[in-house]
């Protein structure tokens, strides 16, 4: 997991980089500080990083066998993370449908989406496992020997959260 | 230098070790230098391996397993230090170097070049002077030439060994580079990155002449084309066909920017950026099918006939 | 035991399409890569032809094209990678007493990852699309250079192609990569502390881990190349404002470790090799390892120097030449480390070692080319000539592929239980040196002489067909060292001399098993005291662990 997530870091440092050299170099176009709001921006880091939280506390649960209390707060991190999926499904429909901001539209654009996207490409692999896992909890077919295999996964997904500490903070505050 | 003698034997001459120019003097006699160094690693290292082989090679009469050495601090660091000692001097040297040849601003009384770079063809405009032109640069000997490098579509580099190193011409980049033909004569060089079909046929000439001749022919390529009836009424042809959507001819037509300037083609010695010798031949055979001297390039086969071929030849020849 | 009628064929089939073996599928990725090769050598062949004598019209431009673009991606992705990381599977576990690598279904996907991305590559040549339109394989080099690469100037598919291939392949890598550090940091046998492990596994340790940072880049970068030719992104358009030189920096960081990539193993076989065939322990091994974690860190600072011409300020070009300058030392000790194994030793030249001190005598050379490439100013006038060229077979060539076949005259024992024929295999290296000094000698003049690269046709009267001649010629000759390598290997799958589990009196684990080694490598997993477990077997009273 750490080799995955080592090469993982170096994918996201290159799309970062070009974002980074292509601020403010857009010819024309809708300009980050004209359409990026803070508003939903931030509410959905917030349901994000929550549910770093929430995962350690199931993982918690699980090591003392509550099996209970790890099912609801690993849903309530499965919740989370879709929460940020779909908060970040309403900001580009906004971005596209009312600010005319696409992929196509300039550099802004292109680096825009392909940021933001394939982080959120990651969130939902990781939401995705991680409902699996509860799926199969609740189906009671995860026994003693995948613990150390879900407490891999939930490396992942903090490795998710940093990355869009990092992807908020150059989108959101330094490009504007 | 084997490769230096062959070079000057041969009637164009690119070799970097025959420089006229004090861009690339320097760059020769940093090899010399350099050379040196990496000749004694040389010497010593594979002295060492073609020892070893011949010393230490088995008999295959030995009884026993020879001492084993698992390691000695003092040669491994003794060959740690020498070789750092001598990157440190090769990193002063080059860097002093970089510096010295470095050109940012074009010197008092220099003369400023743009250099395009087109798939697959080289424009030049002086713009101090007025003048475009493609394919072949003239200019006045002892000069510093400060060239401004561009590129109109992918990434080109211009290189003439002879002048100078080579530095690339990028879209949407400001780069540039400069030399100073300290003699008379015609120096030779082409695109050195890849571009496309035709990159190796993208061709450079500089024409390094005496004050006077590059006046007069400087004078003479602001002249708008000169007037001269021909019997097959050539540039009659010219306007009523496409051609006219590529090229300009000063006086005559300005539309076009896609191909090459043509007002004075005669003035040239070669045709397609160097691919061909300027005949009324191969003239001839340019327009019949630019593909048969330059495969793939952009000059679409505007499909002639032989007649409007040699009518256009007729006219083409009289820009003078 | 009896059993039923079946097709064994289609048995033995099946049981090598599932296998998860590490020793199978590294058998699979070889033999890959060495198909490959021949492939890609005959692409160099027909260049050769093309380029024997000036305005020749052999191969059209953009047949050319395609082709010195395919020959330099399938020999990079397609034969070294396979090759290399095939070698690590099959030989990593058995050296640190292992029964296979830590994630075995990971490694048979990688490898089917690479198998299909090689295909798709290929398909392109029926497939795709050319840069004018026509059909053809990708043909805007190995580097593929925006904006060259943008549907603009590159409307046909074959770009397309290469990209995708490409991305799948490089997936392959990137789990072998995750698998070699793992199983490398996780499953050494007793005793194995990092420092006793085999030099090769710190070779492929540190190799894997530049796979892990270096391909990610590339990965990015084709993506957003991907999406401005398919999905109208700009990343690449200067019109509308972006920079060109971003792909080059982000090519260029993945693209110089990845040469380091590629020899690494390359170094790890020779100092496999070379002690052995000296009778001599390893010199240095200590400093062997710093110098091999140190080009690792360096390899990732010092990828501008491809970019020397690009127009960079001043202040830059001198940090990239000093740090390329740098790489030089811990590359030096290497070089040294492995004559002063030899010297002093009972020096048996069986063909691995030939191979072996070819690759040291032309890595040698190679290496001083590249220092002087490093020279700013000496690069303005040889980047992008065949001066490069000439550099880099130099190194990939008369280094990383003499290093491959010494491994591979090496281990082919073990894997097979069969030696390779020693006459064929001596005429075969001296064959491949000839032929290689007479094909990328010449070349370092054709740079001096001014001929630059990629070019499909030179113009008479430049001081260039005497070299591009020899050249040539010497393309011929190791058209018969390469067939004799295929000769002998048929002729000794069927007809060689068994070797038994240890034919060269080597010291590691790999050789304390049977040749093939069992399914299971280990019956009982071994536990050892020092870096050459099969010393101190066949030498109790003077063992190692005495003196490490």
């Amino acid at each position: 997991m750490i080799s995955l997530t080592i090469t993982d870091v170096f994918f996201f440092a290159s799309l970062i980089v070009v974002y980074l050299a292509y601020i403010g170099k857009s010819i024309s176009g809708p300009l980050p500080a004209e359409v990026l709001g803070l508003g939903l921006v931030g509410v959905n880091t917030v349901a994000l990083l929550a549910s770093s939280a929430t995962v350690v506390v199931a993982l918690r649960a699980l090591r003392k066998n509550k099996q209970t209390q790890f099912l609801t707060w690993l849903l309530i991190t499965v919740l989370l993370g879709t929460w940020f999926l779909v908060g970040t499904g309403i900001e580009w429909y906004g971005l596209i449908v009312d600010k005319n901001l696409s992929l196509q539209t300039n550099l802004f654009g292109s680096t825009f989406y392909t940021l933001v996207g394939f982080h959120a490409f990651h969130v939902t692999f990781g939401v995705s496992v991680l409902f699996f896992i509860w799926l199969c909890s609740v189906l009671g077919w995860v026994q003693n020997k995948h613990h150390q295999n879900i407490e891999y996964v939930s490396w992942y997904w903090h490795f998710v959260d940093t990355v869009w500490i990092a992807v908020f903070l150059v989108v959101y505050v330094i490009g504007k | 230098m084997l490769g230096a003698s062959l070079a000057v034997a041969s009637p164009q001459n690119l070799n970097m070790f025959n420089p006229v120019s004090p861009a690339a003097t320097p760059i020769r006699d940093l090899f010399f230098l350099v050379f040196g160094v990496i000749g004694l690693i040389f010497l010593i290292t594979e002295g060492a391996l073609i020892l070893s082989i011949f010393k230490f090679r088995s008999t295959g009469k030995e009884t026993k397993e020879p001492p084993q050495m698992y390691g000695s601090n003092p040669i491994e660091l003794a060959w740690t230090v020498v070789p750092v000692l001598i990157v440190f001097v090769l990193f002063l040297v080059t860097t002093r170097s970089i510096y010295s040849l470095d050109m940012q601003e074009p010197p008092e009384g220099a003369l400023r070049v743009k250099a395009t770079g087109h798939q697959w063809w080289w424009e030049f405009e002086y713009e101090d002077l007025g003048i475009t032109t493609a394919g072949e640069l003239h200019v006045p000997k002892g000069v510093p030439v400060f060239v401004e490098l561009r590129s109109a579509d992918v990434i080109h580099s211009f290189w003439v060994p002879r002048l100078a190193g080579k530095i690339d011409c990028i879209p949407n980049r400001e780069n540039h580079m400069w030399f100073q033909a300290d003699e008379i004569g015609t120096w030779y060089g082409q695109c050195a990155e890849f571009c496309g079909t035709q990159h190796a046929k993208m061709l450079i000439r500089v024409i390094s002449e005496d004050k006077k001749d590059f006046d007069s022919w400087a004078t003479n390529q602001l002249l708008p084309a000169v007037e001269v009836p021909t019997p097959m009424n050539g540039k009659d042809t010219f306007l009523s066909l496409a051609c006219v959507n590529c090229h300009t001819v000063q006086g005559v037509t300005h539309q076009g920017g896609f191909g090459p300037d043509l007002t004075h083609l005669m003035s040239r010695d070669t045709i397609a950026s160097g691919a061909a010798e300027n005949t009324p031949e191969n003239l001839t055979k340019w327009l019949l099918n630019p593909n048969s001297i330059k495969d793939g390039c952009l000059m679409p086969n505007m499909m002639l006939t032989e007649k409007q071929v040699a009518s256009l030849v007729e006219f083409l020849t009289t820009l003078k | 035991m009896t059993t039923a009628p079946y097709n064994p064929l289609s048995s033995k089939l099946h049981d090598w399409v599932t296998t998860v073996d590490h020793k199978k599928l590294g058998v699979m990725y070889i033999v890959s890569g060495l198909f490959y090769l021949i492939v890609a050598g005959c692409e160099a062949l027909m260049m050769r032809w093309q380029l024997a004598i000036p305005d020749n019209s052999v191969l059209s431009p953009d047949t050319f094209n395609a082709f010195f673009t395919m020959h330099g991606t399938t020999m990079i992705f397609l034969v070294g990678m396979p090759i290399l990381l095939g070698a690590a599977n099959y030989f990593i576990p058995l050296m640190i007493g292992a029964r296979d690598m830590a994630f075995p279904r990971l490694n048979a996907f990688g490898f089917w990852l690479f198998f299909f991305g090689a295909l798709l590559l290929y398909f392109s040549f029926l497939g795709g699309q050319g840069l004018s339109g026509e059909p053809g394989a990708p043909d805007v080099g190995w580097f593929a250079y925006a904006p060259l690469t943008s549907t603009t100037f590159s409307p046909g598919s074959a770009t397309d192609y290469w990209i995708i291939s490409l991305f799948v392949a490089g997936m392959g890598s990137i789990m072998t990569a995750v698998n070699l550090v793992t199983t490398i940091l996780t499953m050494r046998c007793e005793g194995m502390t990092l420092m006793k492990m085999p030099i090769f596994a710190w070779m492929m340790l540190v190799d894997a881990l530049l796979i892990l940072i270096a391909l990610p880049t590339l990965t990015a970068i084709q993506i957003m190349l991907l999406l401005d030719r398919q999905f109208g992104a700009h990343f690449f358009d200067a019109q509308a404002g972006a920079d060109p030189m971003i792909w080059q920096h982000l090519f260029w960081f993945f693209g110089h470790p990845e040469v380091y990539i590629l020899i690494l193993p390359g170094f790890a076989f020779v100092s496999e090799v070379t002690p052995v065939f000296s009778r001599k322990v390893l010199f240095g091994y200590s400093l062997m390892v710093a110098a091999t974690v140190s080009i690792g860190f360096i390899a990732l600072g010092v990828w501008a120097h491809h970019m020397f011409a690009t127009g960079l300020s001043p202040a830059v070009l001198s940090y990239f030449a000093g740090a390329t300058f740098i790489i030089g030392v811990p590359t030096g000790m290497k070089i040294f480390n492995w004559i002063a194994t030899m010297w002093g030793g009972h020096i048996r030249f069986e063909t691995p070692m030939l191979f072996a001190t070819g690759f040291i005598s032309m890595f040698v050379i190679g290496g001083l080319t590249g220092i002087m490439l490093a020279i700013v100013p000496m690069d303005w006038q040889l980047s992008d000539t065949y001066f490069v060229v000439g550099h880099f077979h130099f190194v990939l060539f008369g280094g990383l592929l003499f290093a491959i076949f010494s491994g591979f005259f090496y281990w082919f024992p073990k894997v097979t239980g069969k030696l390779l024929n020693e006459t064929m295999g001596k005429w075969q290296f001296w064959l491949l040196f000839v032929g290689f000094l007479l094909t990328f000698g010449p070349m370092h003049m054709s740079g001096f002489e001014g001929m630059p690269r990629r070019i499909y046709t030179y113009m008479p009267g430049r001081g260039l067909e005497l070299w591009n001649m020899l050249a040539s010629i010497g393309a011929l000759v190791q058209v018969f060292g390469f067939s004799l390598f295929v000769i002998n290997v048929i002729w000794s799958l069927r007809n060689g001399k068994l070797a038994g589990d240890d034919p060269w009196d080597a010291w590691t684990l790999e050789w304390s098993t049977t040749s093939p080694p069992p399914p299971w490598n280990y019956a009982e997993l071994p536990s050892i005291r020092s870096r050459r477990p099969l010393w101190d077997e066949k030498h109790p009273e003077d063992p190692d662990w005495l003196y490490e």
